[in-house]
């Protein structure tokens, strides 16, 4: 019969119309505008509607969801920016596009080179996103970062100066990575303490 | 046909004695074909020893001296390939004979040559630029050519650090961009028209009719701005009323010099741009690469890693079938409603990857001897639950309002793909082959990872059909579910990687070819190390560009409204086709 | 997404029992307001941020709730081109007759790395390295590829750009030629854009062109054949 088939793809319309609204009534005032209707929106359970309301509500991102990288600092004890970069140029070498760009410091004394970039570079225009810079930091100085809301007016190149973020924030945005680097750091100074200890 | 000779036990020397030599190079396989035996070698090679199926051609260039073309044949029948080469002087100009006489598959990669690489193929029916316009400047690929934006020949450059004052790289340039021109050339005094050469290709369809009356001919242009044309692929299409009588695609439109960069990255640095192939299954192409350079390492994921990959290839193939059917009817004129189911469980699948690999799309999740992290927590779960669930699920409703809808049935049943005979000899591999009755599927023609563990059916159609090239889409997410969940319930627990993560790999010398079956056909990529941190050679075999090589041959005598419905069969992605 | 209120803040007091009976607004505001909230784009995709482009549009993103789902194939019934992905040289004077074709007020999103500076394939010789070499651009998205909420953040970001534009400023009210025409690029050697004609004239007749290496340096390129 003709027909038929519209009908039925109608029919496929209508009962996620229909749904939507019996999920609503299900979930009442929960549904929307917090993390855990998302989730539930977004499981095998969920029926009817499936839109997450960007921007009132945010779909949550994961630990490892990357965007463009930053600079990670830690805040001394008298607010000075201790930079965790020592301008080892890993990021550079490794980046796929070469966006990176590191200006080494130089000791103003004796011209060898401090553990310190003068200048950092990146162009946010030729970035890909691949994080390959933050996975091979040995450092964990260079981070991906998880604010994807940077549309501008403008081109994008970030100086130093844009780049850097403080270590909290990169606690608050990866708490596990943060913490199993954390713990790394730790057990590579006992070790160094114990090898000390040793040598003494 | 006479009995087949292993492929291992070939002596194609003594068969051909003087005009074939092995091919002794360290790391080096297959047989060195002297130009002048070309022909006749080949066609033995598909006549009588059964390999029917031209899997890449292509060129290298051994800069200073020699100039190379690599063909790669398979049997459909399953079981390994055979490498021939040819080998020519770098000595303008360079011809090779054609060996599309033989299999018409050849034909666009033998143009992609032509303009790449300025190698002349004698005897092919229609040898223009593919990938560039008409009137470019040299032939990229060669070594000796550089683009503008020319740094140095291999990553990483040294501009970058430890002195890396920023720098853009049109500073760098005379003409502060990308541009680079002949001496003394002036723009007002151009002459050649860049399009004479497609329209002189198709002026061999102004034919004349019965009586003697000449019949006008309409060339409409679709794209490369066009809604059905999935990208900015381009067809001059030759109508005569509303049937197609001949049609060019022209392509290039989203060239963006993959292999050329592929040349200069070193071999990690390759992994996130193989992302952006086809870039609704960076799962499977970085599965494919990390093959290749596997192979020449010599290394091998643990099984964990092994799992990891099947799980995540088989969750990219639903994906991209999902987006298929979907997009397959918005060209069949239901204009994005069903495309917007199709778009849900895909929407859930790329969480997965989102939260595995970092990105939705650009999963850059595999590397040599592994993968970059395991499953986050809860990851497993909701794999397990779209498994079960969900995917089995949309398939059924699919089936249940698509596969018996009479506007579908009416539109696809009996509008003629390609039948079996010709999908081989055009080289196509995937879906499209599968569904004209060939049950070739690299996953068991040459298992690669784990695929020879799991229990799963080759899906088959036979019909050739647009009907059935959508059924077997169906039929192909029922089997990587089934897949799927006998992965996730023999994965065992361990380590993801083979020996610590290193940035610098080293890859000893010699050439190497890993494909699998991606979800669009056979996805390969061939490579030359020569034992330096970059590549000397990246060639990916693009099963897109390949499988549109007889877009031609599906769309002569059927109406241009059908012209849209095979494109979107063929399921081309336009990073790959155009690389 | 505006609500009402911000329609209906002049800027002037509103006696108290006229409040909810009156609404008064500037034209500039109900002009930007109608504008914004109705911004067609162009169904136009060039790579992988297309597909980011759809996934926007569809079920999870769905942008009709700002007004932009319908995608217009046609470029004369478009107000916003989305150049999502890379712009290469073969395809850039197709984008600039696109541009060209759009009726005032047209607007020019650059939608991730490539189509904002060339992107990961920037170094490529049939890159262009950014599309605001050809038209102009009024959002940049960064991103690779931005993902649909980050590009819905760039279309946000457009809306701003709308809100503060005015009636009596704006270029397609004034005197002159209806839509801003760009020169259409022709291919030769080269991309070439007609009105760079006499710098590429002066410059293609100075010594070494453009991309060629220095001497020294063909030397370092050796073979795999010769070092086996």
């Amino acid at each position: 019969m003709y027909g038929k088939g519209i009908l039925k793809g109608l029919g496929v319309t209508l009962k996620r119309f229909v749904d939507t609204y019996l999920d609503d009534i299900a979930w009442w005032g929960r549904r929307y505008y917090n993390d855990e209707g998302i989730a539930h929106r977004s499981s095998a359970k969920g029926r009817g509607i499936f839109t997450v309301q960007y921007p009132e509500e945010k779909l949550p991102v994961p630990e490892e969801f990357r965007y463009v990288p930053f600079l990670v600092y830690d805040e001394g004890a008298d607010g000075k920016k201790e930079i965790r970069c020592t301008s080892c140029g890993i990021c550079a070498k490794v980046c796929p596009p070469q966006c990176i760009w590191i200006v080494r410091s130089n000791d103003p004394q004796t011209g060898r080179p401090i553990p310190e970039p003068t200048e950092f570079f990146i162009d946010a225009d030729i970035c890909m996103n691949c994080g390959f810079c933050a996975e091979y930091c040995p450092f964990d100085a260079i981070i991906m970062d998880h604010d994807y809301e940077i549309a501008s007016y403008k081109r994008n190149v970030f100086n130093m100066e844009q780049l850097l973020k403080p270590a909290s924030y990169y606690k608050s945005i990866r708490p596990l990575n943060y913490a199993r680097n954390e713990e790394e750091r730790k057990a590579k100074e006992a070790a160094k303490a114990a090898k000390a200890e040793a040598a003494s | 046909m006479a009995t087949l000779v292993h492929t291992e036990t070939l002596d194609l020397a003594a068969r051909f004695p003087g005009a074939v030599t092995a091919d002794t190079r360290p790391g080096y396989s297959g047989w060195i074909v002297n130009k002048e035996n070309l022909v006749e070698v080949a066609t033995t090679l598909r006549d009588e020893f059964g390999f029917d199926l031209l899997s890449h051609v292509t060129g290298v260039d051994y800069f200073p001296d020699k100039m190379e073309v690599v063909y790669n044949a398979y049997r459909t029948t399953g079981g390994p390939g055979i490498f021939f080469k040819v080998q020519v002087p770098r000595v303008d100009p360079i011809e090779v004979p054609s060996v599309t006489p033989i299999w018409p598959g050849a034909e666009f990669q033998e143009r992609e040559i032509f303009d790449l690489y300025g190698i002349k193929f004698t005897n092919h029916p229609d040898l223009r630029r593919i990938l560039m316009w008409e009137g470019f400047d040299g032939h990229p690929l060669r070594k000796d050519w550089h683009e503008p934006f020319y740094e140095e020949d291999n990553k990483p450059f040294k501009s970058r650090w430890p002195d890396g004052k920023f720098l853009s790289a049109e500073d760098k340039n005379p003409y502060k961009d990308n541009l680079r021109f002949p001496q003394g050339f002036d723009p007002e005094k151009i002459t050649f028209d860049g399009e004479a050469a497609l329209y002189g290709a198709l002026a061999k369809y102004q034919t004349t009719d019965k009586n003697g009356l000449k019949t006008d001919h309409v060339i409409v242009n679709m794209g490369p701005q066009h809604p059905s044309t999935h990208g900015v692929f381009r067809a001059a299409v030759v109508l005569d009323g509303e049937t197609v009588i001949g049609l060019k695609p022209v392509m290039g439109y989203l060239h963006r010099n993959h292999e050329k960069i592929g040349e200069r990255n070193t071999f990690l640095q390759n992994m996130p741009f193989t992302d952006r192939l086809d870039y609704f299954n960076s799962m499977s192409n970085n599965w494919g690469y990390s093959l290749a350079v596997e192979k020449l390492m010599g290394v091998k994921p643990p099984e964990r890693a092994e799992y990891l990959r099947v799980i995540m290839a088989e969750l990219s193939r639903i994906q991209n079938h999902l987006i298929l059917i979907g997009m397959l009817l918005n060209d069949l004129g239901t204009f994005f409603t069903p495309a917007l189911y199709a778009f849900e469980e895909r929407e859930l699948i790329l969480d997965i990857f989102e939260a595995t690999s970092g990105t939705r799309m650009m999963c850059n999740y595999h590397r040599f001897g592994g993968v970059a992290r395991d499953l986050p927590a809860g990851v497993f779960e909701k794999i397990r639950d779209l498994v079960e669930d969900r995917i089995p699920r949309k398939a059924d409703e699919f089936d249940r309002f698509l596969t018996e809808n009479e506007v579908l049935v009416s539109r696809m049943k009996g509008v003629k793909v390609i039948n079996g005979e010709d999908a081989i000899n055009y080289s196509i591999t995937g879906p499209v082959l599968r569904a004209a009755g060939i049950p070739y599927d690299v996953r068991r023609a040459q298992p690669y990872g784990i695929y020879d563990r799991f229990d799963f059916d080759v899906a088959l159609r036979h019909n050739g059909d647009l009907y059935d090239n959508y059924l077997i889409r169906l039929d192909e997410i029922r089997q990587s579910v089934r897949i799927l969940q006998q992965a996730l319930k023999q994965m065992p627990e361990g380590p993801v990687m083979t020996g610590k993560p290193q940035y610098q790999v080293r890859v000893p010398a010699g050439e190497s070819y890993g494909r699998i079956e991606a979800p669009k056909g056979e996805l390969g990529f061939y490579i030359i190390s020569t034992g330096k941190p970059n590549p000397w050679r990246y060639h990916v075999r693009a099963p897109s560009f390949i499988n549109i090589t007889a877009l031609e041959k599906m769309c002569v005598g059927q109406k241009i409204a059908d012209f849209v419905a095979i494109l979107g069969v063929i399921d081309i992605v336009l990073g790959e086709l155009d690389r | 997404m505006t609500d009402n209120k911000e329609l209906n803040s002049p800027g002037y007091e509103i006696p108290d029992d006229l409040a909810h009976a009156v609404s008064i607004t500037t034209i500039d505001r109900l002009y930007n307001w109608g504008r914004r909230s109705s911004v067609w784009p162009l169904m136009f995709g060039l790579a992988c941020c297309a597909i980011e482009m759809i996934a926007a549009q569809a079920s999870r993103y769905d942008l009709a709730r700002f007004g932009m789902e319908v995608m217009r194939p046609s470029p004369r019934q478009s107000d916003l081109m989305i150049v999502a992905g890379t712009v290469t040289k073969k395809m850039v004077p197709s984008i600039v007759r696109l541009y060209n074709q759009m009726p005032e007020p047209k607007y020019v999103m650059a939608m991730g790395a490539c189509a904002s500076g060339g992107g990961p394939f920037k170094e490529g010789y049939n890159v262009v390295a950014g599309v605001d070499k050809f038209i102009p651009v009024d959002v940049y998205v960064p991103g690779c590829p931005p993902t649909p909420q980050a590009l819905i953040a760039g279309l946000i970001k457009l809306q701003e750009k709308i809100d503060k534009q005015s009636i009596r400023k704006v270029r397609w009210y004034r005197k002159g030629a209806d839509t801003v025409q760009i020169p259409v690029p022709v291919l030769g050697p080269d991309i070439m854009d007609p009105r760079r004609y006499d710098e590429i004239k002066r410059l293609a007749s100075r010594a070494v062109p453009a991309g060629e290496k220095p001497a020294e340096a063909v030397e370092a390129t050796s073979s795999p054949a010769e070092e086996a």
